[in-house]
């Protein structure tokens, strides 16, 4: 190439921009059942249709997003491919010169649709989730007669077209024996550069909060040594990263609520609600697109970074605790499962704690906030 | 590359930013995205320009030929007009050959 231009993965000033990313929830609703889900409207929720976002309000959407300099879009849901317009939308995103990330079951690819991937790239790879890899488990998970066939047929059609896709697993008793057969088996994805994730820490509440739904939640966790040993499953490996990860993200993060990327990007419901990301639904965390615009959300969400913690448990613990880097409690999940910013959801804190003991960083009986020396540990991990 | 294959151009060519890319300006930067495939070396592979480039884009409606755009720089940047048509010539040729450009003339 010349001097006069380059070829990049992303432009070079990409901070520049107001808006870095934007994630949009096409649709609440969902053809699988899953049994985790914190979502899955049913497909034919009439109501839930009518109140999602029509077509043009999803495009304005996408317009102001490009206006502020965003490059790149996430279509999900629910499962974005239901909508009746995804082409539409997909096609106007490109052409307002977004990547366009799809987060999709593959049971809706038909044809028609990697036809126009195949001409009209995402320039983003699409992930697929997978949830089991015979009928009898897949469908024990997604409770839908039919539904691995549609989504081995539309896994098939990827690979035939050569549309770049990666898979990831829900993880569940229903289909962990399988574990290995899946990596095998996503190990032939042209486009898999290292090992699929998975998820296996599932929210209690979240937005489908029933005392029958969290019951049988809470069944289908992992317990925290379950799910150790399958993030250990290439010891080295794990110990190597997260030796490299602890060192450059472990510290205790005081009482600053948000250090995390919430606010950078934002994240739009079906109904038209932008969040700064997904996992924050408090309604002083929202704002309404249909009054206000993505650049008002932003004004709106300046403030996170001062936002401070004030629950005593979590000042004593949390604000703490070393361990904070690697484990996945933050306001999002605290929200979710509590309907606050900062209390501690304790079987995230037991996974945690659970990994820290792996690699040594803890001692039996020890807690992550009370540990003076985390440094060294890290270090001799 | 993909498989394009060279394409003349002269100082009476011709070029507009082609259909198979939107070209997007921000803060400052211009910042071509593919919209079909094959236009860049991977599947997601976006383009940047640095200042020349980006002045000679700017200066690309399809209307002006490349001969009347190396001038306009020319006298812009009070440089001499050779050096600014091996220049415009230079970008319009590989712009053309990956479809960024599209030329007519
Ligand atoms: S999920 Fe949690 S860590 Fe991630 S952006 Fe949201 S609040 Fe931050
Ligand atoms: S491990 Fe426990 S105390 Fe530490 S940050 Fe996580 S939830 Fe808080």
């Amino acid at each position: 190439m010349s001097e006069f231009v380059r070829q990049v993965k992303q432009p070079v000033k990409p901070l520049a921009s107001r808006l870095g990313r934007l994630d949009i929830e096409l649709t609440e609703r969902c053809d699988n059942d899953c049994v985790h889900c914190c979502i899955n409207l049913p497909a034919g929720d009439a109501a839930a249709r009518a109140r999602e976002m029509p077509t043009a309000k999803v495009k304005e959407i996408l317009r102001q997003a490009a206006d502020l300099g965003c490059m790149q879009v996430r279509f999900t849901g629910g499962e974005p491919l239901l909508r009746p317009d995804f082409e539409e939308l997909y096609l106007f995103a490109r052409r307002l010169g977004l990547k366009v990330l799809i987060f999709t079951n593959a049971r809706h690819v038909t044809p028609a649709l990697v036809d126009l991937l195949a001409r009209i790239p995402p320039l983003v790879t699409i992930e697929v989730t997978v949830y089991g890899m015979h009928a009898e488990s897949y469908e024990a998970v997604t409770r839908a007669p039919g539904s691995f066939a549609q989504f081995r047929r539309g896994v098939d059609l990827l690979l035939e077209r050569r549309i770049p896709f990666v898979v990831k697993s829900a993880l569940l008793p229903q289909n962990r024996a399988e574990l290995d057969e899946f990596e095998t088996w996503a190990a032939t994805i042209p486009w898999m550069t290292k090992a699929p994730g998975h998820s296996m820490f599932f929210d209690l509440r979240n937005r489908r909060d029933d005392p029958e739904k969290n019951r049988l939640v809470e069944s289908l966790r992992l317990t925290p040594e379950e799910g150790v040993a399958v993030l250990t499953r290439d010891a080295d490996r794990y110990r190597k990263g997260m030796k490299e990860f602890g060192s450059k993200f472990m510290r205790p993060p005081g009482d600053v609520l948000f250090g995390c990327g919430a606010g950078a990007g934002l994240s739009v419901d079906a109904y038209g609600r932008a969040q700064p990301c997904m996992g924050v639904r408090a309604p002083g965390l929202t704002v309404d697109l249909a009054e206000k615009t993505l650049s008002d959300a932003l004004d709106h969400f300046s403030t996170l970074r001062e936002m401070r913690a004030t629950n005593p448990e979590y000042l004593r613990r949390c604000a703490r605790c070393f361990l904070k880097g690697l484990c996945e409690q933050c306001p999002a999940k605290s929200w979710a499962e509590h309907g606050t910013y900062d209390t501690p959801v304790e079987y995230l804190c037991d996974v945690a704690h659970a990994q820290a003991r792996w690699l040594g960083w803890l001692k039996d009986g020890e807690k992550g906030w009370e540990v003076a020396e985390w440094r060294q540990r890290v270090e001799a991990t | 590359m993909t498989a394009a294959s060279k394409i003349d151009v002269t100082l009476a060519t011709i070029c507009a930013p082609s259909e198979d890319v939107v070209a997007r300006e921000i803060e400052g930067d211009i910042v071509i995205v593919p919209l079909v495939a094959g236009i860049g070396d991977a599947d997601d592979e976006l383009f940047t320009l640095n200042d020349t480039g980006k002045a000679i884009w700017k200066q690309l409606d399809g209307e002006r030929t490349l001969g009347d755009v190396a001038k306009v720089l020319a006298q812009e940047f009070e440089a001499p007009l050779a050096e600014l048509q091996a220049d415009v010539l230079g970008f319009a040729g590989e712009m053309t050959t990956r479809r960024i450009l599209a030329a007519r003339g």
